[in-house]
């Protein structure tokens, strides 16, 4: 499997997208830095942009890699590796690659502007930590999703309508459930329904944590009403990573019984 | 060597492989043919454990093979499209190949009996057809495998490296190795195969030497004689 990430890794390092998705990152550093100049407040701007962005960036990576790379699977396919392995360490290669673009990306002009010394710098490598589990966790889902489907171009806009569901209809509906359903107590519900949706958890997640009340909304203040900042961040963080578990596991299931 | 048992696969509705079973012994060439469509990859594809059979089960040196991986190391496969990835270079592709399996390779020989020495530096993506074709030939023969399986193997080829290819072919033969090609070119199998395997609705329709199947269909000519069978499916 180490074989197969390591292609993958590289493969994608030398490939143009990679180093343009660095370069954003790492210009949109510099100009939030510039603009708020201060770096708790660029942290606040960052973070309703990693959350959007991200999984769009991962979803998109996720199954065009899976397409693009199709032929050559079936070249790895026929030698003496397990099949869960091959995928495993294309999936591994696609986040890891992903991620480090946003980690380098972000890191060095935080860096540059003196992040060791600010007091931000938890809220920050929380924000990096959040925005790598929604890479591996949207990067899994669009490989589900590819794998589920033979067509390149209807797999392509079921990942897409996965993210625009996550990261704007889902809140639209849940919103609208609030306003019908107001009549009675929605407190379980709302964090039930919070837990369904990784880019609303990772929103929670990084609001408790940066404390700022106004920002929080409804779920976020049910949600540190019922367990507190620690328990709640400590609870979000795990479901998120049970949103990493899942998937892979669904797509080893799949791979059992897929033919190539 | 290899056993086909009661072998089925459906595609959704369509029954590609519909109770096949087939022996293949140790040594020589065996050709398997069929019309379009008829599921020449998709045997070929079970037996690598790329599809899943719906049911049956494959041998190979008397173990199944179903649900394992270890048993390719034995074997060679040459896929029917050849598409590698674009950004690799094919002496990058090669040596990746090579590090996936921990076994003895000749590729120099075979890169320089191809001719692909001023190719290696060159992106995948930039090469023609036939010359991928060729990287697919070396990466398929640099191993020394029992079993060689080979899809459609001469799609692009010069005329030359057609000639190098059945040089190639003929030599893993006289090793002892056992050889399953499909193709639709006639002059091929007349050339190459010891045996014939021909397959139709998902069934082994014959089984035998050229010989044989020329006396069965009463025909001398090998490509009339395969044309023959074949047009019993559209009867």
């Amino acid at each position: 499997m180490l074989k197969i990430l390591k292609y993958s890794f590289y493969d994608l390092m030398r490939s143009r997208w990679s180093y343009v998705y660095f370069i954003f990152y790492l210009l949109l550093g510099f100009v939030l830095l510039f603009l708020n100049n201060d770096v708790s407040k660029a942290v606040i701007t960052l973070m309703n942009i990693i959350i959007v962005l991200t999984p769009l960036i991962g979803t998109i990576f996720g199954v065009m890699y899976y397409y693009n790379s199709k032929e050559f699977t079936e070249l790895l396919l026929a030698q003496p590796i397990n099949r869960n392995k091959i995928f495993m360490g294309q999936y591994i290669g696609i986040s890891l690659s992903l991620t480090l673009s946003l980690v380098l990306g972000l890191g060095i002009p935080f860096m540059a502007y003196g992040l060791f010394k600010s007091a931000a710098i938890f809220d920050f490598s929380l924000l990096l930590v959040v925005g790598s589990f929604l890479n591996f966790i949207f990067v899994a889902l669009s490989y589900n999703i590819a794998l589920s489907t033979e067509n390149k171009i209807k797999g392509f806009g079921y990942a897409i309508l996965m993210w625009l569901f996550l990261a704007v209809i889902y809140d639209g509906i849940f919103l609208i459930s609030l306003v019908f359903f107001n009549e009675y107590p929605l407190d379980k519900f709302s964090l039930l329904a919070t837990m369904f949706n990784p880019i609303d958890l990772s929103r929670i997640l990084i609001l408790l944590k940066l404390d700022i009340s106004a920002l929080l909304g409804y779920t976020g203040a049910v949600f540190r009403k019922f367990f507190g900042t620690n328990v709640g961040m400590l609870l979000s963080m795990s479901v998120l990573v049970f949103w990493v578990i899942l998937p892979v596991l669904r797509m080893n299931f799949k791979l059992r019984k897929k033919d190539f | 060597m290899i056993e086909f048992k009661n072998l089925h696969k459906r595609f959704g509705k369509l029954t590609v492989l519909d109770g096949l079973d087939l022996s293949i012994k140790k040594g020589g060439i065996f050709a398997i043919l069929g019309p379009n469509g008829s599921g020449k990859t998709t045997l070929i594809k079970c037996l690598l454990g790329m599809v899943i059979p719906n049911a049956g089960d494959i041998n190979f040196k008397s173990e199944s093979v179903l649900k394992k991986w270890d048993y390719r190391n034995n074997l060679n496969y040459l896929p029917q499209i050849a598409n590698f990835p674009p950004n690799l270079t094919v002496i990058e592709l090669i040596s990746m190949v090579k590090n996936l399996r921990p076994k003895k390779s000749k590729e120099q020989e075979l890169i320089e009996l191809f001719g692909l020495e001023s190719f290696l530096n060159k992106k995948l993506g930039n090469l023609s057809g036939g010359t991928k074709q060729k990287v697919n030939i070396v990466l398929t023969f640099m191993f020394d495998s029992e079993l060689i399986i080979l899809d459609e193997p001469t799609t692009g080829l010069d005329p030359i490296a057609l000639i190098h290819l059945k040089e190639l072919i003929h030599k893993e033969k006289e090793k002892g190795k056992t050889i399953l090609i499909t193709t639709h070119i006639m002059s091929v199998v007349d050339e190459l195969a010891d045996e014939i395997v021909f397959l139709l609705d998902g069934k082994i329709y014959f089984k035998g030497s050229i010989d044989a199947l020329k006396k069965q269909t009463e025909n001398d000519n090998l490509e009339h004689a395969i044309a023959n069978l074949i047009s019993k499916q559209y009867a």
